[in-house]
């Protein structure tokens, strides 16, 4: 016989971003900290409320600014310079001013790169599964449902108790999912 | 009053403002969805079955000109630069608008974006695909294009020439490509998961999947997506204004005369984003009619671009009196000689004077009120644009090479049928990206528009708050 699965958490579901907004805040008063919302579009102010902390990705980025130009900069001086110097219309093998539209160009796609790659890997995709699928309205999440899920690893969680607190603030529906 | 009279008019430009009633969010994804969801449509077949027949012949002109050389287009002494670059610069031109639309109206916070950017990036790429064919063929031995590339290879043993502007353009465009892609890509990824979610076959569920990820909307999804997406328009601005002025730089580094001038990167950016935002509103006018999403396509969207259309039109127009002026001004002979007797006078006066006509006149129509916001004349107007902006290529590529120093060296350039088919056949290539693009994919970014009726939502809130202060309601307690 298979293992009775474990829960992952609660997930209380709400018809509008307020509404969560409210939840979410009510639940950070009341001591709860492993919680993750999911909803439709980006909610203004969500990450403060939830106590999260800003995204690191513009610091990635930076890293790949400064490795594009540093690339671009080292294959031009190189090859023209370097590996094979050819004097072309009597112009210096290198030089800052016809290297700034290249220097330019690999630096903005290697920034592109990790801001698509970063976002995409501190995300955590791709994946093929997460306990949030397991709930039975997950598909209307992204459509018009917002979405609180309070982990069951949480210190203050409690199947009943979280439950009647959270259909206090508003949620339309209560369910808990399956690790 | 001058408070009220604003807290007023903000609230009413902002609650109707981007779909005209107070439709939900779950409305949004209905409208949107179904348009990929229903049966498809005959008409979508017989339009694919037309425009893949147009790109049949851009394979078939292709394959001819990789077989044959060069020789089969109209391209010779003096004119070595014919239909090819003519064509490149147009669509890349094109594909502007779309970069201007997703990165830079994002960045100025212009809500009106948000139901027509999608859209319009699609449009970039396509536009990119097409351009991005030129270049690669014109080289004479296209099976080494790759050679453009500084990657080590047997047959090439030495490296490209950094010191030329034809080298940055290869970087430019293939950077704006790439970078243009993974935009439009990123903004996809939720609306893909939506369809996902709304899919009833296994295989839309398996192909959605996949190409959304995994996507869950998680609070911290959204925050490195929003950073990223903030980011990638940081970076597209910039690039969208260097692509244009690289690919001026083509012709400003040289130096021939019309040719040779500091005016070529403003002057060419806002020629590309002039023929960009005509292309857009060709296409919308077509779209939101066939797909019924007038209501998230309003003709507030459709008046916004045809008010950036006046504007750029009118600094096209005066970028051509600068020339001019120049030419007139510097004393140059051979400066003068290009615009007062190639241009103007001389036996592409046709070309040019077509060009002045679409270009400088025709966008003028749009001071007035009415005329901007009439869907036939509007449609009218942005096709003539788009030829005018053609025949600006032209007109600068033909009448700075058609006349050498030497009389000996004059000469007419000439297409031939491969230069019309091939250029044709892109406008094939470029709907067919469109009709698959319609039938697939999200045609409006669904989660942005949800997130800017939820913040005009918000707004609207707090006007109303800031109508009622300045009707004279006091506060409670400073009243007596």
């Amino acid at each position: 016989m298979a293992e009775k699965p474990s829960i992952h958490g609660l997930v209380a579901d709400f018809d509008s971003p307020d509404k969560l907004m409210d939840a979410i805040r009510a639940a950070r008063k009341a001591g709860y900290s492993k919680m993750e919302a999911y909803t439709p579009f980006p909610i203004h102010g969500i990450d403060d409320a939830m106590g999260a902390k800003p995204s690191i990705l513009g610091y990635l980025v930076l890293c790949g600014s400064a490795t594009g130009m540093a690339i671009a900069v080292w294959l031009q001086w190189w090859t023209g310079a370097v590996a094979y110097p050819l004097v072309i219309a009597g112009k210096p093998f290198f030089a800052l001013e016809p290297s700034i539209p290249i220097i330019f160009e690999l630096t903005v796609l290697l920034s592109a790169f990790v801001a698509v790659f970063g976002m995409i890997g501190l995300n955590g995709l791709p994946r093929l599964h997460h306990p949030i699928f397991n709930y039975s309205g997950h598909r209307a999440i992204t459509d018009d449902r917002f979405v609180l899920v309070i982990e069951a690893s949480d210190r203050e969680f409690d199947a009943t108790g979280t439950r009647d607190f959270l259909a206090a603030h508003g949620a339309d529906k209560l369910e808990l999912i399956e690790a | 009053m001058a408070e009220l009279s604003h807290a007023q008019e903000m609230k009413e430009r902002l609650t109707p403002s981007l779909t005209g009633g107070h439709p939900s969010f779950h409305d949004v994804t209905e409208a949107v969805s179904i348009i990929s969801e229903v049966k498809t449509h005959r008409n979508w077949y017989i339009a694919l079955a037309i425009t893949s027949s147009i790109t049949g012949i851009l394979g078939l002109m292709l394959a001819y000109l990789v077989a044959t050389g060069i020789g089969v287009w109209g391209n010779n002494g003096p004119v070595g630069w014919g239909w090819d670059i003519t064509n490149f610069v147009f669509w890349i031109g094109i594909g502007h608008a779309g970069t201007l639309i997703s990165a830079i109206l994002f960045l100025f916070r212009q809500k009106w974006r948000t139901s027509i950017n999608r859209f319009a990036e699609a449009m970039t790429l396509f536009a990119v695909a097409c351009a991005g064919i030129y270049p690669a063929v014109h080289v004479g031995r296209p099976w080494r294009a790759y050679w453009l590339f500084p990657m080590p290879n047997e047959f090439l043993n030495m490296w490209q020439n950094f010191r030329s502007p034809l080298l940055w353009d290869v970087f430019a465009v293939s950077t704006y490509a790439t970078v243009s892609a993974l935009f439009w890509y990123v903004g996809l990824i939720p609306d893909l998961a939506t369809f996902r979610d709304r899919a009833t076959t296994k295989g839309r569920q398996i192909a959605y999947g996949i190409a959304s990820l995994g996507w869950r909307g998680s609070a911290t999804h959204w925050k490195n997506y929003e950073k990223a997406y903030m980011i990638l328009a940081g970076l597209s601005t910039p690039l969208v204004l260097s692509v244009h002025t690289i690919v001026s730089f083509d012709f400003a580094v040289s130096i021939l005369p019309g040719w040779h001038t500091t005016i070529f990167p403003p002057y060419f950016v806002a020629g590309a984003i002039f023929s960009g935002f005509a292309m857009v509103v060709t296409l919308m006018v077509i779209a939101r009619w066939i797909y019924k999403v007038e209501h998230l396509v309003t003709m507030t969207h459709l008046e916004n671009m045809n008010k950036v259309i006046l504007a750029t039109g009118t600094i096209v127009g005066y970028a051509y009196a600068t020339e001019f002026f120049t030419a007139w001004y510097s004393g140059n002979p051979y400066e003068s000689y290009v615009f007062f007797v190639s241009r103007a006078t001389g036996p592409y006066a046709w070309a040019y004077w077509s060009m002045i006509s679409c270009n400088v006149i025709s966008p003028q129509f749009f001071w007035f009120k009415k005329l901007r916001t009439s869907l036939p004349f509007m449609f009218v107007i942005s096709i003539i644009v788009n030829i005018g902006m053609w025949f600006e290529r032209f007109v600068i590529i033909a009448t700075s090479l058609h006349r050498d120093y030497l009389p000996s060296s004059w000469g007419y350039f000439r297409p031939t049928f491969v230069d019309v088919l091939t250029f044709f056949g892109t406008f094939g290539l470029f709907l067919t990206l469109f009709v698959f693009f319609t039938r697939f994919l999200p045609i409006i970014a669904i989660s942005e528009v949800k997130g800017m009726m939820a913040q005009n939502h918000h707004e609207a809130h707090y006007l109303d708050e800031a109508v009622a202060a300045s009707e004279g309601k006091q506060p409670v307690g400073a009243a007596h």
